[in-house]
C-alpha cells in the first residue's frame, strides 16, 4: 500500500475519488437548491438543517472543504507534471482529430469553476460562517422568519452575478462531460456497464448545471 | 502530386533542431508515406546533403518500428495503420505536410525523426513476461483451459506493437495504453496470475521513473493506436494496480 499515492495510477485514483465525492455533493446541493423554486419553506427547513446539524457542520463540511482543496491542488500538480513530460511541443498538433475539447481542457474549465467558487464563498459561505460562528447566531432567523430564502433571492437580483453564475455552470457542464466517466475509468471500472454509464454521465453533466442555471434565472426573473 | 514538406531536422541528440521546408514533385498517390520519404532522400543525397533519418523496418505494419507525427497526428491521418501503411492518396496535390518525431521527454530524439523508445523495453523488462521452467518437461500451454472471451481479450491486448503512438499523441505523454496492454495480456490468462502482483507494481514503477505523464482519459491514444488497443486495458491496469497495492 505504501507509495500508492506517489504513483501515477494512485494519483489518478485519488483524483477520481475526490471527483466522485464532489459530484455526490453537487447532487445533494442541487436537491436542496431546487426546493427554493417549489417551496421556500422546505428550502428554509433544509438549509437550516444542513447549516446547524452537527454531523454536517463538523464532519461533512471539513471533509468537503478538504475534498475541494485536494481536487484543485492535485489537479494543478498533475497538470505541471504532465507538462514536464513533453518539453518540446509539436509544430502542428491536431488534438481535435482524436479527443474532445473538454478532455483536453480540464485545467481551464477547472480554473473557471475555481474562480466561481471564490465568488460563491464570498456570496454565501463566508457570511454564513460569520453569522453562525463569529456572531454566534445559530437561530437561522431574521426579523422573525428564516433568513435563507431571502438571502438567496437577494443575491440573484444582480444581473451581473446571475450572468457570472450562468457562465460558471456552463464551464461546470464542460468539466463534468469529461470528468464523470473519466472518474470511473480511473478507478478501474470499464466494463459492460460503461456505455450506460456514459449515457448517465451526459444526463448528469448537462442536467445538474442546467438545473442550477434555471434556479438562478428563475429567482432573477421572478424576483422571488 | 506536388507537396511541400516541413520536416524536423536535428543533427544529433544535443542539437537544438528546427523545421526545414522541402518541395517534392511527381509523388504517386499509390506510394506509401515512407516510399515518398525514400524518394525525397534520393533527391537530397543527389544534392550532396544529409538525408532525413527516420525509423522503419518491416514496412508491413507489424514491427512497430516506424513512427512519425504527420500533420499533427501519430502515424498520420489514417486510422488503424502505422506510417508504413499510410499511403499518399490520403493527401491532396499542393498539400503542406508537417513531419515531426514522436515527442515525449521519455522518447528523446536521436537524429531528425528517429527517437529512442528504449523506455518501453525497460518497462517490459520490469515485468512484461511470465517465468516458465524450460527443463524439458514444460507443460503445453494448450493443456490449460482458457475461456474464449478471456483468450480473445488477451490476444487483443497482445497485438500492441509498442510503436509509441499512444505516448506521442497523448497530451500528457502518458504510456498507460502501452503498459495497460502489456499488463492486460497476462492478467487475463491463468499463466499470468503467479507474477501478477509484482508485474503491475514493477511495470508502473518503471513507467513513472521513465518520465511519462499521467493519463487523463482523453482517449486520444485509443483513436491513434494502429492496433486499436482499447482504453479498457488502462482501466484493467488501474484495477490490477490498486488490487496489487492493497496486497503488497
Amino acid at each position: 500500500m505504501s507509495g500508492i499515492f506517489n504513483s501515477s495510477i494512485g494519483r489518478k485514483f485519488a483524483m477520481a475519488l475526490s471527483a466522485l465525492f464532489l459530484m455526490f455533493f453537487l447532487l445533494q446541493h442541487f436537491a436542496i437548491n431546487i426546493l427554493s423554486v417549489f417551496s421556500p419553506d422546505a428550502f428554509n427547513e433544509a438549509s437550516h438543517f444542513m447549516g446547524t446539524f452537527w454531523a454536517v457542520q463538523y464532519i461533512l463540511q471539513p471533509i468537503l472543504i478538504f475534498g475541494v482543496i485536494f481536487h484543485f491542488v492535485m489537479g494543478f500538480i498533475l497538470e505541471l507534471k504532465n507538462n514536464k513530460a513533453r518539453q518540446i511541443s509539436y509544430a502542428k498538433n491536431n488534438g481535435s482529430a482524436n479527443s474532445s475539447w473538454m478532455s483536453r481542457n480540464m485545467i481551464w474549465s477547472g480554473l473557471a469553476i475555481l474562480a466561481f467558487m471564490v465568488l460563491h464563498f464570498i456570496d454565501f459561505w463566508i457570511p454564513e460562517m460569520n453569522t453562525k460562528y463569529v456572531l454566534g447566531d445559530m437561530s437561522g432567523m431574521h426579523n422573525g422568519e428564516f433568513r435563507y430564502f431571502h438571502e438567496l433571492v437577494e443575491k440573484f437580483h444582480s444581473p451581473i452575478r446571475v450572468g457570472a453564475y450562468v457562465i460558471a455552470f456552463v464551464f461546470l457542464a464542460l468539466h463534468l462531460l469529461h470528468g464523470f466517466s473519466s472518474a470511473f475509468q480511473s478507478i478501474g471500472a470499464n466494463n459492460k456497464y460503461t456505455k450506460s454509464l456514459q449515457g448517465f454521465a451526459k444526463i448528469y453533466a448537462i442536467g445538474i448545471p442546467l438545473g442550477f442555471i434555471f434556479i438562478a434565472l428563475y429567482h432573477h426573473l421572478t424576483g422571488h | 502530386m506536388n507537396l511541400t514538406l516541413k520536416i524536423w531536422r536535428q543533427k544529433n541528440a544535443s542539437d537544438k533542431g528546427k523545421m526545414v521546408d522541402y518541395q517534392i514533385s511527381d509523388v504517386s498517390p499509390d506510394m506509401s508515406f515512407l516510399e515518398m520519404l525514400d524518394v525525397l532522400n534520393d533527391q537530397i543525397i543527389t544534392k550532396g546533403e544529409e538525408p532525413v533519418a527516420f525509423d522503419h523496418d518491416c514496412r508491413e505494419g507489424i514491427c512497430g518500428m516506424c513512427s512519425l507525427y504527420i500533420n499533427g497526428e501519430a502515424h498520420g491521418p489514417d486510422r488503424g495503420v502505422t506510417t508504413c501503411q499510410l499511403h499518399m492518396r490520403k493527401f491532396k496535390d499542393g498539400d503542406t505536410i508537417y513531419i515531426e518525431p514522436f515527442r515525449a521527454k521519455a522518447f528523446p530524439v536521436i537524429k531528425d525523426l528517429v527517437v529512442d523508445r528504449s523506455a518501453f523495453d525497460r518497462i517490459q523488462h520490469a515485468g512484461g513476461f511470465i517465468s516458465v521452467n524450460t527443463s524439458g518437461n514444460t507443460q503445453d500451454a494448450n493443456a490449460i483451459p482458457i475461456a474464449k472471451e478471456a483468450a480473445d481479450t488477451a490476444m487483443d491486448a497482445a497485438t500492441c506493437i509498442g510503436c509509441g503512438a499512444c505516448v506521442a499523441t497523448c497530451k500528457n505523454s502518458s504510456a498507460m495504453l502501452f503498459v495497460g496492454a502489456k499488463v492486460s495480456q497476462y492478467a487475463l490468462l491463468p499463466q499470468g496470475q503467479v507474477e501478477a502482483t509484482d508485474r503491475v507494481l514493477n511495470m508502473v514503477k518503471q513507467m513513472d521513473e521513465e518520465g511519462f505523464g499521467n493519463c487523463t482519459n482523453t482517449g486520444a491514444c485509443e483513436v491513434e493506436c494502429p492496433k486499436g488497443i482499447s482504453l479498457e486495458n488502462i482501466a484493467r491496469m488501474n484495477s490490477e494496480y490498486l488490487k496489487a497495492s492493497l496486497k503488497g
